[in-house]
């Protein structure tokens, strides 16, 4: 096949590094919402009826939306394989915990309504709390590790070997920069399904959506913005030295790269993607107004600007890096080095073309079905059809 | 067995592989079951069928989460406790992952919420074609995966990069269409439709034993047993099928299965039965049917298949080669692009034995310092163990036949004898509901199990594969999969057996009272026998 050389080696790689991005962008604003209600669930609902509105108000649409999360995972097996390989055996125990979250919020959903016994009702809202608000807590812990590098390095043979004894290698995630991090995360998504619960819920479940809601939009606009300070000041970068390709065979080995005093002199080289972080901190305060003045769609839309414009931001001011290695910088994946081969690539950017646009269409065309907002008329009128 | 990093990330990966294919083929079956009822329904517009669709429905709606949950499980196990395997093949395994993502999993996750809420949402047609995509999704998932799995069996159109020290994918039409993959596909969503059919029949059964829900059950049974007794066929063909590639892709796992020693002059027999014997290398008190094998393996009576003594000298000869391989690739690796170009044409001349010179990594770091004795024992381990796959193979064929015998003898009553069926008929089908099960499992093992030492047949062994972890991290996550699961499985079948009591409580009234409307306007006809008209 000669078809795939129409686009070049480095041409596709910034293509599937922006891929990447829009995968986790779009696991994040239709998944983070359906974490930020299970967060929210034991807060929002104080009654079965109020806690069934709640979880009926992402009911339909959970399972669709966890796929793009399925789909961010395969996605990186298909084009950035080193990436995958490193990450998922570096992040071992905290991979778990989130798989096992994963793995209990859909049975949650499902399994909650098929008792009527209050205890095992109980059981399954704590289950969707957790399994809200430790994913969104550690998908933030595990951006503020990748921010400042994570300990490993490649053998010749490029197996990956993770620096440190298995407790470190998990409890040394959490320091605390990384903690900040995932308070951002947490708050931005516990944002977001509140965000979510006004424009689908009314009455009491709204007004509770709304207040805890508007205090997470402060606490994300806060924190990220303290991030950004201490990543501007406190944190140490990473460049690629000497000559390079960015054609060449994905081999991390064949780069040189340094340490620098912080990742921000990106904002001198491309002034222009000073527009993410705008955008984070302005979406993320649009967002707050919002939620006070009770406005439903808007608050909807400025939420997923700040979601759009917060990792985004990480994204472009990392770029070209992708995962900095801190004990080996010459090990560090970046989107030169690390992709899958020109022909995998194309191929997979061709079925993407075909297949992103059908899905985005459908998944419209559902929520478009289920438009409105879910009351507890509906909640106990279809007690046999609803969870 | 020693119980390392690799024995652990194996009975892992095999817990959570079998775990996960208790849930995926009752959803494969299921979900076309349920969209075959709903067709009915839209079709005569008869209550009863959507009542059947719905009380279906919730029992797929039950098992399918736990299939999607843990299927998760299975894509972040390659990353978390595979990552060299994940690197070396990444760019051609992921692919078909990506694409079951983009295909299949969107397509039945955004409308399986739309299937249950949707009922009084959408237009008749509107939730039977919803029910038709998530019956779609499904099965094209299977497809993907099946790809993926069938590349890991038959390596086709790909080769290594010494450059990126992986496999690269060279063609992806090849991985597409890999004959290894497409028998695999229909084999394995057939498998999937005996699940669900001989799941229905079970349940049905056991109401028509109760004497309740007569008439749910009795056109249950017809629709279960007409789909049933085509997928029994189509599995058992589509196994032969699977077979027959594996003559020329698989070669070793074929001979394991028949624990055929020695090379036999075609055409070969087939050993019915038997006690393999892997210290002596022979089976004793073996049953043979004569010329089977040969027929089954070639389709032809002369051409020969090679025993596993002949596979092992071949091997032997493919570690030497890789040896060769596996020199010239550190000069390559050491010189990158000045590399002398004799030396990178010695390499692509043996690149194709490479992954044979790293099964001499389990008893030297550096290949070509590897004494005789270890080029022995490597090409020894070639074998995998055959007892369990000589038996696992016979039994699970066993079934595929019972299967056969028996939706052909429900789909004759169902037919010809006005849906009324013997008690101990009734009996058996009850039994039997854990049958395909284990013939799934069984299969499963066999393809996986035979094809060890490899994780990539002849390219990438499984000791090569897994993560540089911790005994410690692995021992933690397996306690807690053992853990997690049975909890979950324990919920999960009491859940099923609940609504399978409770039986079907939507439209209720509406349909006991076309029930009853419709059996006295059959009792007023002459014809009576039209009871058994599968429309019905």
């Amino acid at each position: 096949m000669i078809l795939h050389e129409l686009l070049s080696y480095e041409t596709l790689r910034v293509i599937w590094w922006g891929l990447l991005g829009v995968l986790l962008i779009g696991f994040a604003l239709t998944d983070g919402f359906d974490m930020g209600v299970g967060a929210l669930l034991p807060f929002v609902g104080k009654t079965d009826v109020e806690r069934r509105v709640a979880i009926n108000t992402v009911g339909p649409v959970w399972e669709g939306n966890q796929v793009w999360f399925i789909l961010g995972g395969g996605a990186i097996f298909a084009a950035w394989p080193p990436l995958y390989a490193v990450s998922f055996s570096g992040f071992y125990l905290a991979m778990f915990v989130i798989l096992a979250a994963f793995i209990l919020r859909p049975v949650a959903f499902k399994y909650r309504s098929k008792r009527d016994d209050p205890r095992w009702r109980m059981a399954w809202d704590w289950a969707l709390f957790a399994s809200g608000a430790i994913p969104a807590l550690l998908f933030g812990v595990a951006v503020g590790n990748v921010i400042q590098g994570v300990p490993f390095h490649f053998t010749e043979d490029l197996h990956t070997i993770y620096e440190g004894v298995w407790y470190i290698k998990f409890i040394g995630l959490l320091d605390p920069f990384s903690i900040l991090a995932g308070v951002v995360s947490l708050a931005m998504l516990v944002m977001h399904g509140g965000a979510w619960l006004t424009l689908k819920a009314e009455g009491a479940v709204q007004a509770r959506a709304r207040a805890i809601g508007s205090v997470a939009a402060l606490i994300a606009v806060g924190a990220y913005a303290v991030a950004g300070i201490w990543m501007a000041f406190g944190i140490e970068g990473y460049r690629i030295v000497g000559d390079y390709v960015t054609g060449g065979p994905s081999n991390p080995l064949h780069f040189e790269v340094e340490k620098t005093a912080t990742w921000f002199t990106a904002y001198s080289d491309r002034p222009w993607i000073v527009i993410a972080p705008v955008m984070g901190l302005l979406g993320g305060v649009l967002t707050f107004l919002g939620l006070r003045a009770g406005r439903e769609v808007s608050t909807l839309l400025f939420s997923k600007m700040a979601i759009l414009g917060v990792i985004s931001s990480v994204g472009l001011t990392m770029f070209p890096f992708i995962m900095p290695s801190s004990s080996d910088p010459g090990s560090s994946l970046t989107v030169w080095n690390s992709s899958s081969s020109h022909l995998t690539l194309f191929i997979m950017l061709v079925v993407t073309a075909i297949f992103m646009p059908l899905i985005l269409m459908y998944t419209a065309w559902v929520y478009k079905v289920l438009w409105g907002k879910v009351t507890e008329a509906d909640v106990t009128d279809n007690s046999h059809s609803v969870y | 067995m020693e119980f390392g990093i690799v024995e652990l990330s194996r009975l892992q990966f095999a817990m959570t592989a079998m775990y996960h294919f208790l849930f995926v083929p009752l959803t494969l079956g299921l979900s076309i079951l349920v969209a075959i009822m709903e067709t009915v329904y839209v079709m005569t517009n008869r209550p009863i069928w959507r009542q059947m669709t719905k009380f279906w429905g919730t029992l797929f709606g039950i098992n399918f989460v736990l299939g999607v949950a843990t299927g998760i499980t299975m894509e972040f196990q390659f990353g978390m406790n595979w990552s060299y395997y994940s690197h070396y093949v990444g760019d051609i395994f992921g692919a078909p992952l990506a694409i079951e993502g983009l295909m299949a999993f969107f397509l039945e996750a955004t409308f399986v919420g739309l299937f249950f809420f949707g009922w009084d949402k959408l237009s008749k047609v509107a939730h039977l074609t919803v029910a038709w995509l998530v019956a779609i999704g499904s099965n094209f998932s299977a497809l993907w995966i099946l790809i993926a799995n069938g590349w890991m069996q038959n390596p086709v159109g790909a080769e290594f990069n010494p450059q990126t020290m992986r496999m690269e994918m060279t063609d992806f039409f090849e991985v597409l269409f890999n004959e290894v993959a497409q028998a695999k596909f229909v084999h394995t969503v057939s498998a999937g439709y005996v699940t669900a059919s001989v799941f229905v029949i079970g349940v049905s059964a056991w109401y028509l034993l109760k004497g309740r829900h007569t008439e749910l059950a009795r056109r249950s049974i017809t629709v279960g047993a007409a789909f049933g007794l085509a997928s029994a066929f189509s599995v058992v063909l589509l196994g032969d099928e699977s077979g027959y590639s594996a003559t020329h892709s698989q070669k070793m796992k074929l001979a394991a299965i028949e624990a055929m020693w020695e090379t036999h002059e075609a055409p070969a027999p087939f050993n019915l039965i038997g006690f393999p014997d892997q210290e002596a290398r022979e089976t004793h008190y073996a049953i043979e049917i004569p010329w089977a094998m040969g027929l089954i393996g070639t389709r032809s009576l002369t051409t020969e298949i090679p025993g596993i003594n002949d596979l092992v000298a071949q091997a032997e000869t493919r570690i030497r080669s890789g040896i060769i391989a596996y020199d010239a690739l550190m000069h390559i690796r050491e010189m990158r692009d000045a590399a002398d170009p004799a030396i990178t044409a010695t390499f692509e001349a043996h690149s194709a034995d490479l992954g044979f010179a790293f099964l001499l990594k389990k008893y030297v770091d550096d290949p070509r310092t590897a004494t005789e004795e270890q080029i022995v024992a490597a090409s020894n381990d070639t074998v995998p163990t055959v007892w369990p796959l000589f038996w696992a193979f016979r039994i699970m064929v066993a079934l595929g036949f019972g299967f056969i015998a028996t939706m052909a003898y429900f789909f004759y009553r169902a037919s010809f004898k006005g849906m009324h069926f013997p008690r101990p008929a009734l009996w058996l089908a009850v039994v039997m509901i854990p049958a395909p099960w284990i013939a799934a499992e069984l299969g499963w093992f066999v393809a996986e199990f035979g094809r060890q030492p490899w994780t990539v047949d002849g390219v990438l062994p499984t000791a090569m594969s897994v993560s540089a972890l911790s005994i410690t991290e692995v021992a933690l996550t397996l306690a807690g999969f053992v853990l997690f699961y049975t909890v979950l499985f324990i919920i999960e079948m009491g859940l099923m057996l609940k609504y399978i009591r409770k039986g079907p409580f939507q439209d209720v009234s509406e349909t006991d009272a076309w029930v009853l409307r419709h059996n006295d306007r059959l009792a007023g006809r002459q014809n009576a026998d039209a009871i058994a008209m599968p429309a019905e």
